[in-house]
């Protein structure tokens, strides 16, 4: 993993390929694109995602030609191509549709654009067969578009746009016409060969599924502006809004008014217990059987209890615990031996009292319902205090479990209904103040012992900064 | 059994109203003209059995169709002809062909209303069509009294019973048979094929050559069968606005037919009439099937 990242967004001194300046576009009174700007980098693949009418074909058609600019530029390598028309620009594009000419055999449609160039035949004739191996169409290079299936009529259109070393291909809903399978595929295959071309690719797309796997940055569009454009990592963990949140996977949005929290740790969030709380937490237990034959690194976490015990107790006479998870050496073949030979020797007393977890300080609360305990946001801005504030928290951040569990976010519900989806299920819980949450589980079981069915009274839970906390 | 039928039914349509006059026709044209009812021997008379068959085959003979050679009014009516329907079918795919892209082209609401404009001729009377373009075209008709009123010409402009008049009346007729292939042709099309040549570097023009004709050929192949078949066995228009010296077949048929009753040598033009249009159907039809077997290897 000696790779070095590649961010060009993030040198200020990289020159962009592809600048947008100020640009609108309005079609009459209808405005397709609103005072846009935005840099493209070489060798990126850009994503340009939103729903349908958001600006992003609009954006598309002016990269490759075909919409003029109302006002404002678009820089191509630093030159001003808003007024280049399409057959002149180092650009080019794969239609939704493909638009491969039916006319034409696959060899034909490929040579279409070399030809137009007026190069030597030789050089067309190895551009054409080097395209067919990069896309693996050479079987099918005398057939016409309509005698081969759809996955290989994308890769035609994919070669065909790619043969003329454009400086940038443009993508436009290059997948929508496959079937999932066949989709997935070739997204991987798409990237693999724009790293071996190391052409710039802007794809317009509403899949942000697509969007995710194949964008080296995702631009999320919404009524002409960019309401973020961040790498697909940033966008999903750290969306700026609640319509990125929205927009980018599945979200529970949890809407509620913020409360400054305090810095210091606080104690164990007894007050706020909740009223509804009919199982308290467990007292801590002085000490634990520590077996040095454990190897598993997952100890048993303190809760927040268990630090603030620690803290005022323990802490004292061995010191602060370190936070980072333990690492036991492995277990030397005398204490494998020991272990499976002689009964577990009398408990040492515990280093580490087992606590319950700390809960970061800082952020804020959310009040989001009448008698509910708020809600722990230690990521959330305190500047935020006293204004509403929605919570945006991703479904697999999200656990059930049937007994109460030791996290810093729990709120009892009810199971309405379960989405399995195969791999994962989806639950809906409704909350007792008539919310629905979703959280998701990984079905590492078999469906058979799932033991979390339709009604069943469930806690969910989620960490202090598991959710985003975003402004209005 | 179901499926026979099926195919059955286009068949005996196809035998009933087609092979069969076609088959009485030829009969005819080998037949010798009579004073009779109807006028040409011999006649089938199976009530002499046998006999009266093979007496009925052995007077069939080709004598009319040797004829034909003999006068020249024949060729070169036939010549004529060709030559006219041939000129009026590539007058009617210039005219044709804009229209139908520009309809192709049109706004989507715009489309029903064009189409139906195209349509509309058809629900008047062909022959009261034909006729006001003689008022349009004669000497002192609404062309000329309007080209004299703006002063463009001195004197009028010599159109009607000319060849000319018959072009016009031939483009103006089957103008709808040209434009509705070509337009249904054009209207399929994907626009983003044209965008896609574009960016593949593309002027406009070559687009369109490299393009939007080939894609367009089978409804101009079509809009041109459409156009010559009619034109070339027409009637009607020349012996309406064409002078005496617009030679067609069509009136050459007509006037052996009704005027010298020579039914035996009406049908023999009938016969190479159909001919000299089944041939070029014929080769076509052979292209295309070339064409298919060499993209289907």
């Amino acid at each position: 993993m000696a790779q070095t990242v590649f961010a060009p967004w993030t040198d200020t001194d990289q020159k962009p390929l592809i600048e947008f300046r100020n640009v609108t576009k309005s079609f009459g009174d209808f405005t397709a694109i609103d005072n846009l700007s935005l840099k493209i980098y070489e060798r990126e693949f850009f994503a340009l995602l939103g729903p349908s009418g958001c600006g992003k074909t609009t954006m598309m058609r002016m990269l490759a030609g075909f919409e003029s600019v109302t006002s404002g530029s678009i820089l191509l390598g630093g030159q001003d191509i808003s007024d280049v028309p399409p057959n002149k620009r180092p650009v080019n594009m794969m239609f939704q549709s493909y638009a491969l000419f039916p006319h034409l055999s696959v060899w034909d449609n490929i040579a279409f654009g070399l030809r137009r160039e007026s190069r030597d035949k030789a050089f067309v004739e190895e551009r054409v067969e080097e395209m067919l191996r990069l896309t693996r169409l050479s079987k099918f290079a005398r057939r016409k578009p309509h005698q081969i299936s759809g996955g290989q009529r994308q890769r035609v259109a994919l070669a065909r746009s790619l043969a003329k070393a454009p400086k940038l291909l443009l993508l436009d809903e290059p997948l929508g016409a496959l079937d999932r399978k066949l989709r997935e595929e070739t997204q991987f295959e798409l990237m693999d060969i724009q790293e071996k071309t190391g052409t710039t690719f802007v794809i317009v797309t509403h899949d942000q599924e697509e969007a995710m796997t194949v964008a080296s940055r995702i631009a999320v569009m919404d009524e002409g502006r960019l309401v973020q454009v961040d790498t697909p990592d940033v966008i999903y963990e750290a969306p700026n809004s609640v319509y990125v949140a929205d927009f980018i996977g599945d979200v529970n949005l949890i809407e509620g008014k913020a409360r400054v929290r305090p810095d210091e740790p606080a104690p164990a969030p007894a007050p706020e217990a909740p009223a509804v709380d009919e199982t308290p937490a467990p007292a801590p237990q002085p000490a634990e059987p520590a077996t040095p034959v454990v190897t598993d690194a997952r100890l048993p976490a303190p809760n927040a209890r268990g630090e603030w015990l620690y803290q005022k107790v323990f802490a004292r006479l061995l010191g602060h615990r370190e936070s980072a998870p333990r690492q036991l050496p492995p277990p030397s073949p005398e204490e494998l031996a020991a272990a499976h030979k002689a009964p577990p020797p009398p408990p040492p007393p515990a280093p580490v009292a087992p606590a319950e977890p700390a809960i970061k300080p800082g952020g804020i609360f959310i009040d989001w319902a009448e008698g509910q305990p708020p809600i722990i946001a230690a990521n959330g801005d305190p500047d935020t205090d006293g204004k509403p504030v929605t919570l945006s928290i991703r479904p697999e951040k999200v656990t059930i479990d049937l007994d109460k569990p030791q996290r810093p976010n729990v709120l009892p519900g009810k199971v309405i209904d379960i989405a399995y989806l195969g791999n994962i299920s989806t639950y809906h819980v409704e909350l007792r103040s008539g919310l629905m949450i979703k959280a998701q589980m990984v079905n590492a079981r078999r469906l058979s012992n799932r033991h979390i069915t339709w009604e069943d009274e469930v806690w969910i839970g989620f960490t202090e900064t598991a959710g985003v906390v975003l402004e209005e | 059994m179901r499926r026979a039928f099926l195919i059955a039914v286009p068949y005996i349509w196809l035998l009933l109203l087609f092979l069969v006059p076609f088959l009485i026709v030829l009969k005819i044209s080998l037949s010798d003209v009579a004073l009779a009812r109807p006028p040409y021997m011999p006649q089938l008379d199976l009530s002499t059995g046998w006999d009266g068959i093979k007496a009925f085959f052995s007077e069939l003979d080709f004598e009319n169709f040797v004829f034909l050679t003999t006068d020249s009014l024949y060729w070169k009516s036939y010549l004529s002809s060709v030559k006219i329907a041939g000129l009026s079918t590539l007058i009617t795919l210039c005219v044709g062909y804009p229209l139908a892209y520009g309809m192709a082209r049109a706004p989507d609401e715009w489309r029903p209303t064009l189409l139906m404009l195209v349509i509309l001729p058809f629900w008047t009377s062909f022959l009261i069509r034909v006729y006001s373009w003689m008022g349009i075209l004669s000497t002192e008709g609404v062309l000329n009294s309007f080209l004299l009123w703006t002063g463009i010409i001195d004197e009028p402009l010599m159109i009607m019973n000319t060849p000319r008049a018959v072009y016009v009346g031939i483009v103006y007729t089957y103008l709808p048979f040209m434009v509705l292939p070509i337009y249904s042709a054009l209207e399929k099309m994907d626009e983003s094929l044209i965008e896609a040549a574009e960016d593949l570097g593309c002027s406009k023009l070559a687009a369109f050559w490299l393009v939007t004709w080939p894609l367009s050929k089978n409804g101009i192949i079509a809009g041109c069968f459409l156009v010559f078949i009619p034109a070339l066995g027409e009637f009607v228009i020349p012996s309406l606005l064409g002078g005496s010296e617009t030679l067609m077949i069509g009136k050459v048929l007509w006037e052996e037919f009704f005027n010298n009753r020579d039914w035996p040598v009406a049908s023999a033009v009938a016969v190479i009439l159909l001919l000299i249009l089944i041939i070029p159907i014929v080769l076509f039809q052979r292209n295309e099937q070339k064409a298919r077997e060499a993209e289907g290897q």
